[in-house]
């Protein structure tokens, strides 16, 4: 269970987000919409421990949350997710590698052999075996993705953190991307928190949709309030849109 | 067809990059031709014949006095103070500007003193060198790793800042260390940027290395063309200066050939 205890963060001049509170119960997938400069990212790399809350806490089944990124919090980002100088096996190598070899980070012989077969299950769990040699850049932006899923589940984290990870790829190669997030989702038991600007993505792929606004706005000082979760809603493609809607209406924070 | 649109082939560019090599061989031919005309005797600007005899004379006969082969003993003493210094200098400039990019505590008490440091112009301190590590072998390497290293420090902290952010935290997320990012997530993705550093310091490189030989000396590309220049002997200087340009252009042409090589995702 990850609970946000009424978070806020504060620039200097600026409130990216003020008292935001949410449980998220394990096995969640959460999509996350609003517009842009709302403090939705700010909010994701929190929860990654890349960025502190000025008040507030966050709490990962009842511990506290360390505020440095750890393997239990894997990430997806948008771009530069996945290494340019490895080939596609060496990506998704690197996880099992370094926990293995302190200090050479990498692996020999016996060892090696069995990470490598784990990697390459991994590979074909995604459909990236073909490519196993290729280097990133030669693979195109879903398959780059694609690796980057591979390269993050295969240390196994509980908690999935996508920034946008279908926002540069084209509509057909997304749906095949929401398939294959939503099977891992499903296999691995994990809780997913997904940023998307695709509002139908938000509603079809998650179980529950946060929607990041700001309640209040002083025209004189835009940046003078912060935004916060205005809707959470349960969504999935078993619900029926006028339901989607009645929470609408029905439950504005 | 507009010009921006024509394009030469592969003789086409053969061709067109040898025409100012030609030019300048032909214009050279000319006004040396002209000069012995008036005088027979013209040191400035010897005959192609000249300049053959003279590179027969230091290249392929053993010197009277020391039994050597002074254009290859020349070579190979510059080429090893070179190589060296520039070795060295590329490996203080890994050793320091890693960390100086990558750890904000050590940049905090590095960088501003690295950047210090670079302002120092090399060659008013060579008398300090000489002085510190006498007139041997050891001053004038130092000299040109003195000469190259602040830059390479300053360029290889630069490329560690400009590895995209996602790739750190990234890294964070499996688990890696400090020391496991450094060692495979920053160093072979610098390294490829070092070697291009070192590909665009190689010219002052040079330019530390002649001048030490010139003042401090007993071999040495360097050294032999200030000392020959007391005789005029412009059949010597004028080989000696384009040997060093072919050297120059072979050290260069290698460090890319070693990116392209070793580091096919490069530059993709």
């Amino acid at each position: 269970m990850i609970e946000v205890r009424n978070v806020w963060k504060r620039y200097p001049g600026k409130t990216v987000l003020e008292n935001v509170r949410l449980r998220v119960e394990k096995n969640e997938f959460v999509t996350i919409v609003g517009a842009s400069g709302c403090g939705k990212t700010t909010f994701l790399r929190m929860l990654l421990g890349e960025v502190e809350p000025c008040e507030g806490s966050i709490r990962i089944e009842g511990a506290p949350l360390v505020p440095e990124p750890r393997a239990d919090r894997g990430v997806v980002f948008q771009r530069y997710s996945v290494f340019p100088h490895l080939t596609v096996l060496g990506n998704v190598l690197l996880g099992l590698d370094l926990g293995d070899a302190p200090w050479l980070g990498r692996t020999f012989g016996r060892r090696r052999a069995r990470n490598v077969a784990r990697a390459q299950e991994m590979l074909a769990r995604v459909g990236l075996e073909r490519s196993a040699h290729n280097y990133p850049s030669e693979l195109s932006g879903g398959m780059q993705q694609r690796l980057a899923l591979a390269q993050t589940l295969i240390t196994e984290p509980r908690i999935l953190l996508l920034d946008e990870p279908f926002g540069a790829l084209d509509p057909g190669i997304r749906s095949d991307m929401h398939e294959l997030v939503r099977e891992l989702h499903r296999e691995l038991d994990l809780t997913v928190f997904m940023i998307t600007h695709d509002i139908a993505e938000g509603f079809s792929l998650g179980s529950r949709l946060l929607v990041f606004d700001k309640p209040r706005v002083d025209p004189h000082e835009p940046d003078l309030y912060g935004a916060t979760i205005t809707f959470d809603l349960p969504v999935g493609h078993r619900r029926r849109a006028d339901s989607i809607i009645d929470d609408i209406n029905v439950k504005p924070v | 067809m507009r010009l921006i649109n024509r394009r030469p082939g592969g003789l086409g560019i053969l061709a067109s990059a040898a025409v100012p090599f030609a030019l300048a061989l032909v214009l050279y031919v000319v006004a040396s031709g002209i000069r012995l005309a008036e005088n027979p005797d013209d040191k400035l600007l010897p005959g192609l014949a000249t300049i053959g005899a003279a590179v027969e004379r230091v290249a392929f006969e053993p010197d009277r006095r020391t039994g050597d082969y002074i254009f290859w003993t020349d070579t190979a003493a510059s080429l090893q103070r070179l190589l060296t210094g520039v070795f060295v200098g590329a490996a203080v400039g890994l050793a320091v500007g890693v960390p100086n990019g990558l750890l904000p505590w050590f940049g905090a008490f590095a960088s501003p003193a690295v950047r210090a440091l670079s302002m120092i112009p090399p060659l008013a301190i060579l008398p300090i060198l000489f002085i510190v590590f006498g007139v041997g072998e050891l001053a004038k390497v130092m000299l040109i790793v003195l000469g190259t290293a602040p830059f390479l420090m300053r360029d290889v902290e630069q490329r560690v800042r400009e590895l995209p952010r996602e790739q750190l935290i990234k890294a964070q997320t499996l688990d890696a260390t400090s020391w496991q990012i450094a060692l495979r997530v920053v160093l072979p993705q610098v390294f490829p940027r070092l070697v291009d550093g070192v590909r665009l310091s190689l010219g002052s490189a040079w330019l530390f290395l002649i001048a030490a030989e010139a003042i401090a000396s007993t071999d040495g590309l360097g050294y032999r063309i200030f000392l020959v220049r007391r005789y005029l002997a412009m059949d010597v200087i004028l080989p000696y200066v384009a040997w060093i340009t072919v050297l120059a252009f072979a050290l260069d042409f290698g460090l890319r050939q070693l990116n392209r090589r070793c580091f096919p995702w490069y530059g993709a």
